[in-house]
């Protein structure tokens, strides 16, 4: 029976030293600090701005939102005292004409062939603020180093839940504290949260090309410097979903198009 | 005072699983991204002005599930240098060790973003877990040494035995719908959309169907061995009592969970749900080892040690068992060597 039992302890202490081995790789795997190329990219043409046009557009939404749900921010002091009012979620932004939608990403889905466009080295950022993720939607590029600071006097996680990237749940616990992560696989949409205050919520898309924007409150959109060519152009909507349309572009030329969501039926938050 | 500690084991563990389903049910898990520090800090010195939103429900189960597991080293060793049946002093390892690689997964599930089957597996052994400081707590109870209520009744070992297997597996479903998102896969109750059965299939309407079939059979297994108890076993309060007091629990548990959809997932109803289950579960264990109570005497005469203590063997049959109706129901007084105290 002695022997058995020592079996019983050498498993233990066999699953303790697996998962602090386990650990161990998870710790320097979560975020890293610097920009990377994407790998393998295939050589291919680079853009002519001589020869590119735009497209501009607005993105609607067709029927009567649901409200957003209120915030009850009572769980930390600190998101009380920084926020005054009542505090609503993000879900649905609709211009003053009750008609245009905001925080929509709009991208080149499709058409571009083996253009290949360097990596950018500047940061794109992401700051807590307020308990409030802002922006709340943006897009990076594939490789291009995201900076996710802190800007409240209180504890966050942030949490990253992509299916393509790795995910990754790193602590803030301090004011001003910063890390950078890089995506390494483009994907449309990465969420984010903070499980300590469970209403935050941020969406990145990570594009291995510069084509994508995000409406203003007014709708409004404006993709630049596109080489002509024949495009798939996807919107996309946090509750809403997608939205797609085919576009062909001449030299120079600069095109408007339009989307439009149907507004649900029931209040989804 | 070894029983009254072994009791206080299992209701701290009570609260230990109400805890634990609070965190899931505010989707807190992931609140204190870091195991086993909090925030880069010692958790036994996290400060309680930090424990904001999240961390407050993730950082209790953690300090709570700290807890048991230091009194469980204190049962188990209590149990070990104290209790003289053999049997039981392994039990209490087999907590201790159960409680220790609970922690693990715990820690697991937390480095490893909350993957379904390490989530619902910390679930199970939860319950396994709880299962054994309330057998522990029956096991050093003066009713079970003294054998109060035993009854020589294989229709209810069966029938007890099969409901506390029914029980755990529906937990266990239970459990993977809970971490597989798909609580309110099918969002209206009693129907379900619309129907007496499901008109569209996925996997998470799948496993949540399963569930509430799972209720629906518990039930019946329920009732049959509370049925027979009160049919042929009504004087003893050992049995009756735990027979009366798992049908109100399964009425109670029905209506939690009706209400757990109802209410779009309330937490306290959910998680009020969750620690009523692990009722349900070893309110039927305590019944199941009662009706077995009478074959842990026999089990001890087959010891080797009490054969040779015991004097004039019991009447057997041809094949070597025992032959039951003639066994005589005794306390179960066996020392750490296998002989009687």
């Amino acid at each position: 029976m002695r022997l058995r039992n020592v079996w019983v302890y050498g498993l233990g202490l066999a699953l303790a030293a697996t998962v602090v081995g386990c650990g161990g790789s998870q710790g320097t795997s979560s975020t890293s600090g610097s920009a990377a190329s994407p790998a393998g990219a295939p050589a291919g043409m680079k853009v002519d701005i001589a020869t590119a046009g735009n497209v501009t557009g607005s993105v609607m939404v067709d029927g009567a939102v649901p409200k957003n749900l209120a915030i009850k921010m009572n769980a930390d002091p600190v998101c009380i005292k920084e926020n005054s009012g009542v505090q609503l979620q993000e879900t649905y932004v609709v211009g003053s004409d009750g008609k245009s939608l905001g925080n929509v990403f709009v991208y080149v889905k499709d058409g571009l062939g083996n253009y290949v466009f360097d990596t950018p080295t500047d940061m794109a950022h992401i700051d807590q603020k307020g308990c409030r993720y802002h922006p709340h939607v943006f897009g990076v590029r594939v490789g291009q180093p995201i900076e996710i600071s802190n800007g409240d006097p209180t504890l966050h996680n942030i949490h990253a839940l992509p299916k393509d990237n790795k995910e990754f749940n790193t602590a803030q616990p301090l004011k001003n504290m910063k890390i950078a992560h890089t995506f390494d696989k483009k994907e449309v949409m990465v969420p984010f949260k903070c499980e300590v205050h469970g209403w935050m919520n941020s969406y990145v898309g990570v594009l291995d090309h510069p084509y994508f924007a995000v409406t203003s409150d007014s709708g409004k959109f404006e993709l630049k410097d596109l080489p002509p060519g024949t495009y798939t152009i996807e919107a996309w909507h946090e509750k809403m979903g997608t939205e797609t349309q085919s576009v062909t572009l001449a030299a120079k030329e600069t095109k408007d198009i339009s989307f439009t969501f149907k507004a649900p039926a029931a209040p989804a938050n | 005072m070894l029983h009254k500690f072994a009791k206080l084991v299992a209701g701290c563990t009570v609260l230990l699983v109400l805890a634990g389903s609070l965190v899931t049910s505010t989707d807190s898990g992931l609140s204190v991204p870091d195991w086993p520090t909090t925030y880069g800090q010692n958790m036994f010195t996290f400060p309680m002005s930090k424990w904001v939103g999240g961390i407050f429900y993730e950082h209790s189960h953690r300090l709570i599930a700290s807890t048991v597991g230091l009194l469980t080293i204190v049962l188990a060793a209590w149990l070990w240098v104290a209790e003289p049946r053999r049997w039981i002093k392994r039990l209490g390892v087999v907590a201790l060790a159960a409680v220790i690689v609970q922690g693990l997964l715990g820690g697991l599930t937390v480095r490893y973003f909350l993957p379904a089957p390490v989530s619902t597996a910390h679930a199970a052994l939860a319950e396994i877990f709880f299962c054994l400081t309330v057998a522990i707590a029956l096991f050093t109870s003066p009713g079970w040494i003294g054998g109060e209520g035993q009854v020589d009744d294989a229709v209810l070992r069966r029938t007890a035995t099969a409901t506390s297997v029914l029980v755990y597996a529906q937990i266990l479903v239970g459990a993977a719908m809970r971490h597989t998102g798909a609580g309110l896969a099918i969002p209206d109750f009693p129907l379900m959309f619309g129907h007496l059965i499901p008109d569209h299939w996925d996997a998470r309407i799948a496993v949540h169907f399963a569930h509430r079939l799972g209720a629906l059979l518990v039930t019946l297994s329920i009732l049959a061995t509370s049925a027979h108890i009160w049919y042929h076993h009504r004087g003893q309060r050992a049995l009756a009592r735990p027979a009366t007091l798992i049908v109100a629990l399964a009425g109670i548990q029905i209506t939690l969970g009706a209400l757990t959809v109802l209410s779009q997932r309330n937490v306290w109803i959910n998680s009020a749900h969750v620690v009523c289950g692990a009722l349900v579960l070893t309110t039927s264990l305590v019944i199941t080892l009662r009706s077995w109570r009478v074959r842990f005497a026999m089990v001890r005469g087959h010891d080797r040690g009490a054969r040779r203590s015991t004097g004039p063997a019991r009447p057997e049959l041809a094949d070597g068992r025992l032959q039951t109706d003639q066994v005589r129901l005794e306390p179960d007084t066996t020392n750490a060597t296998g002989m009687r105290a």
